[in-house]
């Protein structure tokens, strides 16, 4: 096996240096009961060449790779610039361990303490993490911290968070001793709206609150954190499209305590959904109650600087049980992605990549609302997503659309909220054309 | 070789108190700073807070462990010693010192007759560390 | 000073400050396409006290050339897999083939958008349906899912599997059920995803001879307040837990259930199977065994299979195959829910499927065998010097103790920091607990025999060092760019993040190279 660099003569030859007549007295403490007697049933090996054939086949019958698409709904296409995958496609990146060894990892974790910088400046807020493993469970997790800092048990969620990221909250709260309460969003402008904010109480330990929301829209965070303050609670901030941190207010200048987004608008693959990277940021204070590494500033003996894994009695490895989290493998290498993505656009690129998603996505609802049969249900201000009802069935309307005129329209809300069978979700970015956008809204007129 | 001030009382889990009055200043001892390396972190309970004898009131960090602090008598916090919060290296240079870490009144003032006394805390450590 | 190291002399390592400390207002490293629509004035489209006003303040600006550069020079300062071997004990740094990077970016996987329709992405649910085989087949255990995301989360999902059907199964008498068994030589996740589950934590002792002490077992089993059992096999000093099936029986007999940290199964694939020995539910982690990137801490990828009993309790959508048609199944009301949005770590999987049918099922235990070997090699070479303190052959991994070496003042960390002057990236220490000053050696089947050569050679020149010369190994490394860090300084007044000077006009920075 071309991976093993010792031929099988090679490795007789050290069986017998180390005493052994055979491969199979490795296996002596293994009971002769317990081990396999047969082949395993898995397939056999292929070469390189039938490797790839096998692989470029199964990636043709993805047709909806190839289509001009206007999906989102918390994962999105932007462009990426050619030397971010040159540049984790580094063997020292990408086949480094996790740097628990400083001197030999400066790499890695100098890359890393710029990444939690970037982070704290886009999202406003004071400290950052080396990542979580992507923006559903950094919310889940930006909860169960609510609760470690105020001592509260409930928490109430908007109902125009992101519906996958509030199942997962779900499933992580379940056993915590964790309320989690819904608050309904405001038909008219698609916005979280007062049930939210009025919902706080003495007991609520968090408010979450999703911007742009699952609908696309922008949410009034400064009233939410003072809503929420003025109860002792804290404003937790979802983002699920982290470009749109290029062109709005940051939530840490709203008053945010804990924001959690999506990364993977920075310069990482659509991928079928993974891998991708949570970010998770805070306030100073709060910063021992922060799950997952952090790297910090050091220096040795000669006052050189370098970076260190540090504040390492927060984690599993050491409190074990009462750590602020069991994570320990996180998104290193797309956490470096979206590093390079961040200098390469830069303060420059961010913010024009954002105002053309911004741009786009007005231009595109503009002339779907001037369709006959088309509207726009929500009056709220939306970033690069917004919603659209239409004539009909939206799954029927969107399935043709792409069997017939090859584009993904958009994502059918009714395969996440009951109800709404004529609505879908249409996310406009920079990398959509204004040919692509005209075809769209000409296709739409059509069907 | 430990320092083991004659005029203290002490715990099993290493921990030293100090009588004055009806009042008990507590910190860990110098064996026990010893064992844990450089101090980088200390929590400390709020004034007012009420613990039980042996109750964990609070936690010390070095860089690769953490290790519970336990009162050796039952109170309530009167005061906490503020200056650990910007230098817990205190808590290694001067343990019985400006390394205290809370001083309570003491719920019942006999509580410090089943604590050991210097000497037998050094037989104790001595033990320990064969 | 350096006597007789062979692996290596020094290479270039250049400087490099930090991105803030290169920007320069001004530069770009980008350019889009000019908006081709008709432009609205922001304040029309957005209300602008929604709008950031600070301009992005302190987000560098620098040029495509001091980008690559930038990174280019720091990854001079990395170790990595691709330099050399790696002895990480739990941490199975096996090759990690170039091969896998180029499936895993085929356009048709790159570019397909989780929530595309199912009939638009049936190539791609059908590598996750057959890795789901393939992981089933090795494991002996049906029921799979890929939607974790790493080790730790898989071990969560594992073990909130076993609350949900130990609440199915007892009701209300459930909650007497509350407690977790975990070994003392257990890794730290465990624990920590146990109390996210509800479960309290009590430790099994571990024998002189390194193996779980079944008395204590059948001890705290009979308490009747048992959910289950976590336990790594081979365990985490190596060794492969030859009572595995009575602990499976008496934890079974108590009510609980079998969890099994699959973090070691580089030691198994091929061999033999955790659901043969009566485990109920495993996680895996493709980052270890199935070569996946460890990329600097991640991305992982940590399944969770589990017998047919478990299955209705997997996260949700399973992927299922009717016919010839992969499909998404959300119908599963007894699921634990969902425990990360979409799909799970989509481009490791098809990282590990293409190591699954590159090995072939030949080569899966020829791996194993390799890498069994290779720590057998590493433990014969290094027994004459340095202590090793279980007798019971080491499976894929092996540990030592310091404890010969703490005599003269020189301990684990010590010899670590010197094996990085010899060119080798340091074993995992000071893991697990219960070894004083333990060092864990775990090659993989990645190495060769001079390497692995060296790597005694350093072992044993760093002993005699500990002896003749110890300051030279107590001040180590010598030759790395930067020295011991000043850690406890760090953790004291941390600084987690750059921040500008204050009163720095960013236009008049000077130039720097």
């Amino acid at each position: 096996m071309r991976y093993i660099p010792n031929s099988p003569e090679e490795r007789k030859e050290m069986l017998e240096a180390i005493g052994f007549q055979s491969a199979e007295q490795l296996f002596d403490s293994i009971p002769q009961e317990l081990r396999l007697q047969r082949p395993l049933n898995t397939p056999a090996a292929l070469s390189e060449i039938e490797l790839l054939d096998k692989f470029d086949r199964l990636g043709r019958r993805n047709a909806a790779a190839q289509r001009t698409s206007f999906l989102g709904a918390g994962a999105y296409s932007h462009y990426i610039p050619t030397i971010v995958d040159h540049i984790i496609s580094r063997s020292e990146f990408f086949t480094a361990y996790t740097p628990y060894q400083p001197e030999i990892s400066q790499g890695t974790l100098q890359t890393i303490f710029e990444f939690q910088t970037l982070v704290c400046q886009l999202t406003g807020m004071e400290v950052a993490n080396a990542s979580m493993y992507d923006g559903s469970t950094a919310l889940a997790e930006a909860v169960l911290m609510a609760e470690r800092i105020t001592r509260r048990s409930k928490v109430i969620a908007s109902a125009a968070v992101h519906p996958q990221y509030l199942e997962v909250v779900k499933t992580y709260v379940q056993h915590a001793g964790i309320d989690l309460e819904l608050a309904e969003f405001d038909e008219k402008t698609g916005q979280a709206g007062s049930a939210l904010a009025k919902a706080v109480d003495d007991q609520t330990a968090a408010l979450v609150v999703q911007s742009p929301n699952f609908f696309g829209c922008i949410e009034d965070l400064k009233a939410l954190a003072d809503a929420a303050h003025a109860k002792g609670a804290l404003l937790v901030v979802a983002i699920t499209e982290a470009m749109s941190l290029g062109l709005l207010k940051s939530p840490g200048a709203c008053g945010a305590d804990i924001v959690v987004a999506e990364g993977q608008s920075f310069g990482v693959p659509l991928s079928f959904g993974g891998p991708y990277v949570g970010l998770f940021a805070t306030r100073d204070k709060y910063a021992r109650q922060i799950p997952g590494r952090l790297v910090g500033e050091a220096y040795d003996k000669k006052g050189r600087r370098g970076f260190v894994l540090t504040l390492a009695t927060r984690e599993q490895h050491i409190r074990r049980e009462k750590a602020t989290s069991n994570i320990c493998t996180n998104e290193g290498l797309i956490a470096l992605a979206a590093t390079v993505y961040m200098e390469a656009m830069g303060r420059r690129g961010i913010q024009e990549a954002a105002s053309q998603c911004l741009q786009k996505a007005a231009y595109t609802a503009k002339r779907i609302a001037g369709l006959k049969g088309f509207s726009l249900p929500f009056s709220g201000p939306y970033f690069n997503e917004f919603v659209v009802r239409g004539p009909r069935n939206a799954v029927d309307l969107l399935a043709r659309l792409a069997k017939e005129k090859e584009i993904e329209g958009g994502i059918a809300l009714s395969r996440f909220i009951a109800g709404r069978d004529t609505d879908f979700l249409v996310c406009v970015t920079e990398t959509n054309t204004r040919e692509q956008i005209d075809s769209l809204v000409a296709a739409l007129s059509e069907l | 070789m430990a320092n083991v001030p004659e005029d203290l009382h002490y715990s099993k889990d290493h921990e030293w108190v100090r009588v004055e009055g009806d009042q008990a200043i507590i910190g860990i001892t110098d064996y026990a700073q010893n064992s844990l390396g450089d101090v980088v972190y200390v929590e400390l309970p709020k004034t007012g807070e009420d613990f039980a004898a042996n109750e964990p009131f609070g936690s010390v960090e070095s860089v690769k462990a953490v290790s519970e602090v336990f009162t050796p008598v039952a109170g309530s916090v009167v005061t906490i010693n503020e200056s650990l919060a910007d230098e817990p290296e205190k808590v290694n240079t001067a343990p019985y010192g400006e390394g205290w870490m809370i001083r309570l009144k003491m719920a019942n003032p006999g509580d410090v007759d089943s604590l050991l006394t210097a000497a037998e805390y050094e037989d104790f450590t001595k033990a320990e560390s064969e | 000073m350096t006597s007789g190291i062979t692996k290596v002399t020094t290479h270039i390592s250049p400087n490099e400050q930090l991105i803030f400390e290169r920007s320069q207002q001004g530069r770009i490293g980008y350019r889009l396409p000019a908006l081709d629509v008709e432009e609205s004035s922001i304040e029309s489209l957005v209300p602008k006290e929604f709008l950031r006003d600070d301009d992005l303040e302190g987000v560098p600006e620098v040029s495509e050339v001091d980008v690559v550069r930038h990174f280019v020079r720091m990854s001079t300062w990395n170790y990595s897999i691709d330099i050399g071997m790696y002895p990480l004990g739990s941490c199975t740094m096996k090759y990690n083939s170039r091969l896998n990077e180029r499936v895993a970016r085929i356009a048709g996987f790159a570019n397909l958008h989780p929530l595309a329709d199912e009939a638009d992405s049936q190539g791609a649910l059908q590598v996750i349906y057959e890795l789901q085989e393939c992981l089933a087949e090795i494991t002996g255990l049906s029921g799979v899912s890929l939607q974790p995301a790493a080790g730790a989360h898989g071990e969560m999902t594992g073990i909130m599997i076993i609350r949900a059907f130990l609440d199915a199964r007892d009701g209300a008498a459930g909650s007497a059920r509350r407690t977790m068994l975990i070994p003392d030589s257990a890794h730290g996740t465990n624990p920590a995803s146990a109390h996210l589950s509800g479960f309290s934590v009590k430790t099994i002792r571990s024998t002189a001879e390194g193996l779980t002490d079944l008395d204590h077992l059948r001890e705290l089993c009979a308490h009747g307040d048992v959910a289950g059992l976590m336990l790594t096999n081979p365990n985490t000093l190596g060794l492969f837990e030859r009572n595995i099936k009575q602990i499976c029986d008496i934890v079974h007999e108590a009510g609980g259930l079998v969890y099994m940290d699959g973090a070691n199964m580089n030691a198994l694939v091929g061999v033999a199977r955790p659901g043969d020995m009566g485990v109920d539910v495993i996680h895996l982690n493709l980052h270890k065994t199935f070569s996946t990137p460890h990329g600097g801490g991640g991305p992982g990828c940590g399944p969770c299979c589990c017998t047919k009993e478990l299955e209705p309790f997997l996260p949700v959508p399973r992927i299922v195959k009717t016919g010839d048609t992969y499909r998404l199944d959300h119908n599963q009301p007894k699921s634990i829910g969902r425990v990360k949005a979409f799909f799970g770590n989509y481009g490791m999987m098809l990282r590990a499927l293409a190591y699954t049918l590159t090995h072939g099922y030949d080569g899966l235990r020829e791996a194993t065998e390799a890498a069994v070997l290779n720590a057998r090699y590493i433990a014969e070479g290094l027994t004459s010097d340095f202590d090793k303190p279980f007798n019971s052959p080491p499976m894929h991994e092996v540990v030592f103790t310091d404890k010969r070496q703490s005599r003269k003042g020189v301990h684990t960390l010590d010899i670590a920091k010197r094996l990085i002057d010899y060119g080798f990236h340091p074993m995992t220490i000071y893991f697990p607990l219960i070894v004083q000053g333990a060092m864990l050696i775990e090659p993989t089947e990645s190495v060769g025999r001079q390497e692995l050569d060296q790597f005694i050679a350093a072992m044993q020149s760093i002993a005699r060092e500990a002896v003749e010369n110890p300051e030279l190994v107590l001040n180590a490394p010598h030759d790395t760019r930067i020295g011991r860090l000043d850690e406890a300084a760090a953790a004291r007044k941390p600084v987690l993040r750059w921040k500008p000077e204050p009163s720095t006009d960013y236009a008049e920075k000077p130039a720097r190279a």
